[in-house]
Formats: structure tokens, C-alpha cells, sequence
């Protein structure tokens, strides 16, 4: 076991993979020398070489499209995008190209491809680089779309994705990358997917919560304790595949439930989870599910975005607000 | 091209027209959904096929190319499974070297680099050729993948059928680079420009590029100048736009009657030929139109299976869900 940061987690995850199967290469806009601009690949071309670890021309079409071509043709590429604000630019070709090939061809071709894309806000990206727009992607049937909020998880998570025969979208918070830091095995593990984790037990309320958003669930818990309530912080992990009763399990204990994400309210994952508690729930709820986002605007510039991504003293307001509801 | 492998590509071309015509009249029937015909093209299809090798190189198609993808080993049933709407059409036999016909234009083009890439790094010697259209060559999804080829020297063939049209769009309307070809040379790419509607010099261009591609020189883009004689697809009417006196003169330059012609003036085939090789052609065609219209469809499976290797808990309780509903269980 060492401690590590979420980046060393996914490099050693690389670099371990790599190392253990030759069909494995990294593609993606400075991946090589530079390592990435957030360092997650950094010395794997000194180790692996141009041929394996790739620069790519800057066309993130082209780079995911690539990518699954070369998956077809019997390697495991792993791509990168740089930001998942930039994701629009080759979602043509995840959502439509990648996504349903294997439906496509009934089975034929699969695309063995991962994408790895830091998405979330926190961290006064310049404009158009902070979206979180999971929900896009969670919507599309054929994608595989995980979003580890742990050094632990991102490194035996990005193992699982690299494993998977279909194509996965690997979420990485970029809050999280540096500032979130835990112990994970040094050896090569992985972690299965569609397994939420209870990342603080409690008894009065229900957060949940996945990426980045999961340390601010953490934090207003604690505050929320102070308080006297007493919160449960579930984190998804994977939001395809979804571990309902994990969710539903917690709810059952508490009755009351907050999602909190960190993209707008409308047709967010946070309403995919409203509405399958309601579904599932209705009976055990004591209030209506809450959902704490962003609001319905564009990722602000960064002199504001604090107003903008939910933070722990709005979820105490909110989470409070929603415990003064009658049963 | 030797006259075996002229008559061979004949052979394809005249299944391709008959299955045209039998696809048209049945989605008037109401049997057959949307189809696009290749009737003109067949000489640019074809020729450009016929340099290919089904055991080691691949087609990466667009969705006019029926008759490269049977010399490629798709059978002519699954066609008429696909045009009948149902799944199983779209299935590819395993080492039938082709990805699905691509409805989303020239989304097919990054893939086809990115697998001839992969093949070249794997250490074998198999080719990508691609087929797309000239609207297609607007997209930025073409640019990216001829830099990417030029970049990665991936042993790509870019084929871009200048048809005249995109729907309606003329080719006038979709770029004023000259030629389309001549923009492979900003890419660091080859370019060179065919008559589409002759079979034999389509073959030769496209033999080079595969040969070029093949000896690790790297990609090229053919633009095979050519005619969609028909409608765009059969909802389209190109009455609205094509001018009836250029369809004439495009009319006489028929690929499937030059190479009818070619062959007599060789002495390798003659009516009696001709007239052979067109009822095996509709023999075929007929078997194949019986085989799909004998394969189920209507179970819910069919919407389930093929979409995860191991699907997620929610899509397979969804499945059994849709199975019992059919059933009559819900
Ligand atoms: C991305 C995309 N946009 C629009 C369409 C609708 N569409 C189908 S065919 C077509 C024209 C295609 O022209 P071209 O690429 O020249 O090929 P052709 O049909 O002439 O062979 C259009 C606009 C589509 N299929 N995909």
C-alpha cells in the first residue's frame, strides 16, 4: 500500500497495464513527452516509446475514432481527452460510432476502448473546460461510463476498463486529481464496476454522490454531524452500470435522500436517480428526494465559479431544510 | 486486370443492378425500407474492391457500396435482412474483414485510419480501403482522418465517389476546391483522380494506392469522377434537380455496358454470356430474398442482445421484462 493522488493512481494503473499487455496504448493530445497536462501519463513514452504512447494531432474526432478502429483491429487503446468540455467534439463519435458497433455488427466487433476525460469544475479552468456532462453520456446505451472519486478505485477502476470489452468512459475529477489522496496496493488490482460504496455510514439521511462531488458530500456530513444529523454519503463509482440497491438499501434505512452533482438541474444523472428512488423507494421516503446542482447556466468564468458548483455549507442548508420536512 | 477478373467484376456489378431493382420495387411494396442504389457507381465500387484481398485487408464502407462488400464475404441475404429491418441483417460473419455500412457520413473515415494503423503496428500487411461520398469529404471528420493518415503513414485508401451530388446538393455547392483530390496534398497525402465510370482504370489507380499502402508509403485519396444514375435514395426525386440532358450524357457512359462491351470486343463473352450471367445474377438474388424473409424478427432479444459484452443489471432486467411482456406474462 502507498498514498497516492488520483493522477499517480491512474499513471501506475498505466504504467502497470502497459507493462502486462503490449496491446495496450495511449493516445491523446500531449500525452508523450509533456505526460499529459495534468501529468497522468507522464514517463510512459520514455518507457514504452512513440509507437505506443501517441501524440495525436488535435481532433478529438479523429483521436476517439482512431481509437476505435485500432480497437477493432485487436489492441486496447486508451485515449485521452483532455477536458470533457471538449468532449462535444468527438461525441459523434463515442455516443453514436463507438458506443453501438457491437449492436451494429451483432456481436462482431466489439470496441475494447477507453476514454479517459477529466471533467468537473473547482479548479478556475479557463471557460469551456469544466463542464460536467455525464449525463449525456450516461444516456447512451452501449457506453460504459464510470467516475471513481478515490486514488484507490481510479487505479483498479481504470484496470477494470482497460479489461472491458466494451467501450468506457473514465471520468476523472479534476477537483479531485491532486487534492484527493488515499492508500491503493502498489501490485496490479482492479475494481469490478456497478458497485456503489458507502463512503460514510449514517442514519438519518441519504447523500448521494460520485466524483468530486463525493468529497463535498463528505465534508457537509461532518458538518452535518455536528449538527446532530446523522448523514450517509453513498458514492456511485459507476454510473452505468448503476448500483440501484445499494442506493435503495440506504434509503430504506433513512427515508430521506439528497443527490448532489455538480452539473446543471435539467435532465442531469441527479434526476436518472430521483426518479428510480421514487420508483423504487416510494413507500420508505419521508420527504421528497432532493437534488443539490448547478444551476441551469453555463459553467461560469472562474471569479464565480464557487457560486456555481454545489459546496459543503450548501448542501448543510439544503440537506437541513430537507430534514425540517415532516415524515 | 485479367479477363477472369473482369468477368468476375461484371458478375458483381450485374448482382449489385439486379438487386437494385428488385430493392426498389419492393420498398414500393412496402416490404424493402429506405434503400440507396449504386446503379451508375458500380464500376467505381467494384474496380476499387477488386484490388483487395478478403483474407487480410478490410472495407471500411459508407452505404452504397453492396457489391465490394459481397467480394468481401458479406452474404447477399444479410442485405436483404438489413433493407427488411431486421437486426440480424446487420450481423458480420466472423473474418469477413468489414465494418457496417455507415449511415452517420464520414464518421467511418477516422475508423478506417485507426484500424489500418492498428494492423500495420499488430506487424501484418492488410489494407483499410474506404469508401465515402464527396458531401462527405465537407466533413470535418474526413480532414481529420486524411491529417491523421498523413501523420501516422496508416495504410489507408480513402475512396471518394464524386457522384455529382449529395442528395441534392451539387458538387458545385459542396466545396470550391478545384478538384477534391488535390486536397490530399495539404495533408501530406496522395491524390489522384479516376474516370469512376471505367472499370479497369478505377482497378489500376486503386491496385497502386493498395500496392503504395501496402509497401508502408502510406495513404491515398482516389477521386473516382462519377454519376448516380438513379435517385439519391428511393424516398428522393431527382427530378427536382438533375438536368435530364446531363443524366442523358452520363446515360451513355453506363459502366456496367462499357465493360459489357470491353468483354465482346475481347471475345470473352457474348449474349449468350451476358444472358447467363444475368440469370444466376437474378437466381441469386431471388435465394437470397427467400432466405431473409424466412428470418424471425419480432422477438424482444433482438433489441436486447449485442449491445454490452455483459450487460448492466438494468438492461437485463429490462430484457426479461420486454420477453414477458411479448409473452403476455405483463
Ligand atoms: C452526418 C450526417 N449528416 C447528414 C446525413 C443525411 N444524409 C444522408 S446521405 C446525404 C448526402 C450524402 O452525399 P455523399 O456523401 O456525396 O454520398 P452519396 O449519397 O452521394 O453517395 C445526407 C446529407 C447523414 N446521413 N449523416
Amino acid at each position: 500500500m502507498t498514498t497516492r493522488t488520483i493522477v499517480e493512481g491512474i499513471r501506475d494503473c498505466l504504467y502497470q497495464e502497459m507493462e502486462h499487455d503490449e496491446r495496450v496504448m495511449v493516445l491523446g493530445e500531449d500525452v508523450g513527452k509533456l505526460g499529459g497536462v495534468f501529468r497522468a501519463t507522464e514517463g510512459l513514452q520514455d518507457r514504452f516509446g512513440t509507437e505506443r504512447v501517441v501524440d495525436m494531432p488535435l481532433a478529438e474526432g479523429a483521436i476517439v475514432g482512431a481509437g476505435i478502429g485500432l480497437a477493432v483491429s485487436g489492441l486496447r487503446p486508451v485515449v485521452e481527452i483532455q477536458f470533457l468540455g471538449f468532449g462535444h467534439q468527438a461525441f459523434h463519435q463515442i455516443g453514436q460510432q463507438a458506443a453501438r458497433l457491437r449492436y451494429r455488427s451483432q456481436g462482431t466487433h466489439g470496441v475494447p476502448l477507453v476514454i479517459r476525460a477529466p471533467f468537473g469544475g473547482g479548479v478556475r479552468t479557463p471557460e469551456l473546460h469544466s463542464d460536467a456532462f455525464e449525463a449525456l453520456y450516461a444516456h447512451t446505451p452501449g457506453l460504459t461510463v464510470v467516475a471513481p472519486a478515490t486514488a484507490y478505485d481510479a487505479k483498479g477502476m481504470l484496470a477494470e476498463a482497460i479489461a472491458c470489452d466494451d467501450p468506457v468512459l473514465f471520468l476523472e475529477p479534476l477537483k479531485g486529481y491532486r487534492l484527493v489522496r488515499d492508500e491503493a496496493p502498489d501490485e496490479r488490482y482492479r475494481v469490478g464496476f456497478g458497485r456503489a460504496r458507502i463512503a460514510r455510514e449514517g442514519s438519518a439521511v441519504t447523500l448521494v454522490a460520485w466524483s468530486a462531488a463525493t468529497q463535498v458530500a463528505l465534508r457537509a456530513a461532518d458538518e452535518l454531524a455536528a449538527k446532530g444529523i446523522d448523514a450517509e454519503v453513498v458514492e456511485l463509482r459507476s454510473l452505468v452500470p448503476l448500483d440501484t440497491a445499494t442506493v435503495r438499501d440506504s434509503v430504506a434505512k433513512t427515508g430521506r435522500v439528497a443527490v448532489v452533482q455538480e452539473a446543471p438541474l435539467t435532465g442531469g444523472f441527479a434526476a436518472e436517480l430521483a426518479a428510480t428512488i421514487q420508483q423504487e423507494c416510494f413507500y420508505e421516503l419521508e420527504a421528497p428526494v432532493l437534488r443539490i446542482t448547478a444551476p441551469d447556466t453555463p459553467y461560469p468564468l472562474a471569479g464565480v465559479e464557487d457560486l456555481y458548483v454545489p459546496d459543503a455549507d450548501r448542501v448543510v442548508a439544503e440537506v437541513a431544510a430537507l430534514m425540517a420536512v415532516p415524515a | 486486370m485479367t479477363d477472369d477478373a473482369v468477368v468476375d467484376a461484371l458478375r458483381y456489378m450485374t448482382l449489385a443492378r439486379t438487386f437494385d431493382d428488385r430493392a426498389t420495387s419492393l420498398q414500393r411494396q412496402g416490404r424493402f425500407g429506405t434503400f440507396s442504389s449504386v446503379r451508375g457507381q458500380e464500376a467505381s465500387v467494384v474496380g476499387a474492391a477488386s484490388t483487395l484481398d478478403p483474407s487480410k485487408d478490410w472495407i471500411v464502407p459508407q452505404y452504397r457500396e453492396l457489391p465490394a462488400l459481397l467480394r468481401h464475404g458479406l452474404p447477399l441475404e444479410n442485405f436483404a435482412r438489413y433493407f427488411m429491418g431486421n437486426p440480424a441483417g446487420t450481423a458480420i460473419p466472423d473474418g469477413v474483414r468489414t465494418l457496417p455500412i455507415q449511415i452517420s457520413l464520414a464518421a467511418q473515415l477516422p475508423q478506417a485510419v485507426g484500424l489500418a494503423w492498428g494492423l500495420r503496428r499488430q506487424g501484418g500487411d492488410g489494407v483499410v480501403l474506404t469508401y465515402f461520398g464527396d458531401g462527405a469529404s465537407s466533413e470535418g471528420d474526413f480532414h481529420e482522418s486524411l491529417n491523421l493518415a498523413g501523420v501516422t503513414g496508416a495504410p489507408t485508401v480513402f475512396f471518394l465517389q464524386n457522384n455529382g451530388w449529395a442528395i441534392s446538393t451539387p458538387r458545385a455547392a459542396q466545396t470550391a476546391a478545384p478538384t477534391l483530390a488535390g486536397r490530399a496534398s495539404g495533408y501530406g497525402v496522395e491524390g489522384v483522380v479516376v474516370d469512376g465510370n471505367d472499370l479497369l482504370a478505377v482497378h489500376q489507380v486503386t491496385a497502386e494506392a493498395v500496392d503504395r499502402a501496402r509497401a508502408g508509403a502510406g495513404p491515398t485519396l482516389i477521386e473516382s469522377l462519377t454519376w448516380r444514375a438513379g435517385a439519391h435514395n428511393t424516398a428522393d426525386d431527382p427530378t427536382r434537380y438533375v438536368d435530364p440532358g446531363v443524366a442523358e450524357e452520363w446515360s451513355e457512359r453506363d459502366p456496367v455496358t462499357r465493360v459489357q462491351r470491353y468483354l465482346r470486343a475481347r471475345g470473352v463473352l457474348d449474349d449468350t454470356g451476358f444472358d447467363r450471367l444475368a440469370a444466376q445474377c437474378a437466381a441469386e438474388v431471388e435465394r437470397a430474398l427467400a432466405v431473409a424473409s424466412e428470418t424471425p424478427t419480432a422477438c424482444a432479444e433482438s433489441l436486447f442482445d449485442h449491445v454490452y459484452a455483459s450487460p448492466p443489471p438494468r438492461v437485463v432486467q429490462q430484457r426479461a421484462a420486454w420477453t414477458a411482456r411479448q409473452e403476455g406474462a405483463i
